[in-house]
């Protein structure tokens, strides 16, 4: 029988699964009664959306055989543009629902404007996007040092706003609303991956350029749409982001890179392109957002935490290339 | 070309120079409605150049071509498609990660509303493809395997099959058996001989005459640049064939 897709991915999510279950398992060993409570993944929910949305974003990327590792440096630029903004209108004497939604709309316009160029350096200048995303990694975040002097930025203006409650609101008072974007958007990445001409094209053009090519697909296009794409999401990471705690500190997205690439990878996403899948890196964002919660909770120093997070992705790596090399 | 009709493909004293090299001089090429032509020759004859010239990677430095009786000019790859010339190359084609189904229509998907795909009509004419028009029998293979775990045959006949479905009236084989093994060989033979039987023409480019002959027509021998000969196969025996090959290639000339 020659290997179909459907085994390739089922094989890859359960072994994901496993290492998902797996951690979870030691969590409730190690500390039962902080588990066994609502608080502990209370706390999850409203903190691993902002890195969880980004990680399916940078999956496309990764897929379609790109990098970028601007987007943290994207989220903190709109994001501080978002916030900026908002003071600005709000103390010129704007109404702060109208405010925020302006303000949004900028925040939103200006990380496009970030994955554009990030998508005309590697597509027009040919730069390859690994390099061309470390220049404007520094380009972006020195952006937000020199605008704001390294001042951070209230948010208590906009937080009795409507659009303040859809972005990071408590649903029925105990369900981040963020936590309901990040389950919306997975749905989303997922479709699209599976079933729509984009996601298709995306695999396709991370798995073989020239065939890709040869068959008609605009690989410029696509390449663009998924850097353009990034810096949108990057930018409502920021927003979320920086609303969750009513403030903007000028270094936020700092901290983020290896987090949302090890979401990534520990979710099972190919670093050669052209594979990938949108559960894996939802379980990984999972997995990597609860780990330094986790081993806190179990009563060992946040000194642990690196290392713990080395040990589980090479652990995870090493499983999947077991689990997927042809029997 | 099959006397009575008018060819599919003409190219009439068709010039290709590179620099201060003379690579094609000359060449009168045709191909005709429903015809396999056997493009046969030693390394650096020309084979190539003359294909790309229809594949429109390369424009003629001298000379006509006519498709379909009306005068061309092939600009781009894209153009060529357009015309209803495809072009198989071994593996390079396909996206070697994704199902079969994906690959059959990669760059030119059933789309419904708002740019999804229509999965399941997808999933059914490559069933088709597979099973009726390309005659896959293998039970191990299914629309939904990876084109990975496919031998270099099956992938060949992807290719091949792909190209007809989207009505291509003229598909070009470079060297489609090049590093496959003697079954998978006869397989891919089976595909090209299938190209006939569904009233397409093909252009079938190889060094081994053993495996052209079966399922060619007619035979163009290129000899550095120019035509050394043009046999239609009631004319010639498979050993005549490569008797001649042989002395042109000892003695440059085939009498």
């Amino acid at each position: 029988m020659v290997r179909t897709a459907r085994a390739r991915q089922l094989r890859l999510e359960l072994s994901i699964l496993g290492v998902f279950f797996g951690i979870f398992i030691l969590f409730f060993i190690g500390d039962p009664s902080t588990f066994s409570r609502f608080d502990i993944y209370y706390s999850f929910m409203s903190t691993i959306p902002f890195s969880g949305i980004m990680a399916l974003a940078i999956t496309y990327v990764i897929i379609a055989g790109e990098m970028d590792l601007s987007f943290p440096s994207i989220m903190g630029f709109s994001g501080w543009v978002f916030a900026k903004l908002c003071n600005v209108f709000v103390n010129s004497g704007m109404n702060p629902d109208l405010t925020i939604i302006i303000c949004t709309l900028c925040c939103f316009i200006t990380g496009i404007i970030g994955g554009t160029l990030n998508g005309a350096l590697v597509v027009k200048v040919r730069i390859p996007s690994l390099v061309a995303t470390i220049g404007t990694m520094f380009f972006w975040r020195g952006l937000v040092n020199v605008c704001g002097q390294g001042f951070g930025e209230t948010l208590v203006p906009v937080n009795e706003t409507f659009l303040f409650k859809v972005f990071v609101g408590r649903i029925g008072g105990v369900l981040p609303a963020q936590a309901l974007w990040m389950l919306f958007l997975t749905a989303g990445f997922w479709i699209v991956l599976k079933r729509h001409r984009f996601g298709s094209h995306v695999l396709i053009v991370g798995d073989n350029v020239e065939s890709a090519r040869m068959m008609g697909i605009r690989v410029s296009r696509v390449k663009m749409a998924v850097f353009m794409q990034m810096g949108f999401f990057a930018s409502l990471a920021g927003i979320l982001a920086s609303l969750e705690v009513t403030y903007l500190w000028p270094s936020m997205g700092e901290g983020y890179l290896l987090r949302t690439l090890a979401a990534v990878f520990v979710g099972g996403t190919s670093v050669f392109g052209g594979m990938g899948t949108i559960f894996g890196t939802f379980i990984g964002a999972i997995i990597i957002g609860s780990l330094e919660g986790g081993i806190v909770a179990m009563g060992l120093t946040g000194f642990w935490t690196q290392l713990i997070y080395g040990v589980i992705i090479v652990v995870s790596l090493s499983i999947y290339s077991v689990f997927m090399r042809r029997e | 070309m099959s006397e009575g009709l008018s060819p599919l493909v003409s190219m009439i004293d068709i010039q290709k120079s590179f620099g201060h090299v003379d690579v094609l001089k000359g060449v009168n090429f045709e191909v005709g409605g429903n015809e396999i032509v056997g493009l046969v020759g030693d390394n650096g004859a020309g084979k190539s150049t003359l294909i790309k010239l229809l594949t429109g990677v390369y424009q003629p430095d001298g000379g006509e071509i006519y498709f379909k009786n009306e005068r061309i000019t092939i600009h781009s790859v894209d153009r060529s498609r357009e015309l209803g010339i495809e072009t198989v190359y071994q593996e390079r084609a396909l996206s070697e990660q994704q199902t079969l189904w994906r690959n059959i229509f990669m760059g030119r998907e059933k789309l419904a509303r708002l740019g999804f795909l229509k999965v399941d009509e997808q999933r059914k004419e490559t069933e088709r493809i597979l099973r009726e028009e390309m005659g896959f029998t293998s039970k191990a293979i299914s629309t939904d395997s990876i084109v990975k775990y496919l031998s270099g045959g099956e992938k060949q006949g992807i290719a091949i099959g792909r190209a007809l479905h989207f009505n291509a009236d003229l598909i070009i084989l470079d060297e489609p058996t090049m590093g496959l093994s003697l079954a998978e060989t006869k397989k891919v033979l089976d595909f090209i001989a299938n190209i006939r039987t569904r009233g397409k023409s093909a252009i079938f480019i190889s060094h081994n005459i053993y495996y052209v002959y079966p399922v060619a027509d007619r035979f163009v021998i290129l000899d550095r640049g120019s035509i050394a000969g043009n046999f239609r196969k009631s004319e010639i025996s498979q050993d005549d064939l490569v008797e001649k090959m042989v002395k042109l290639a000892q003695t440059g000339t085939m009498e």
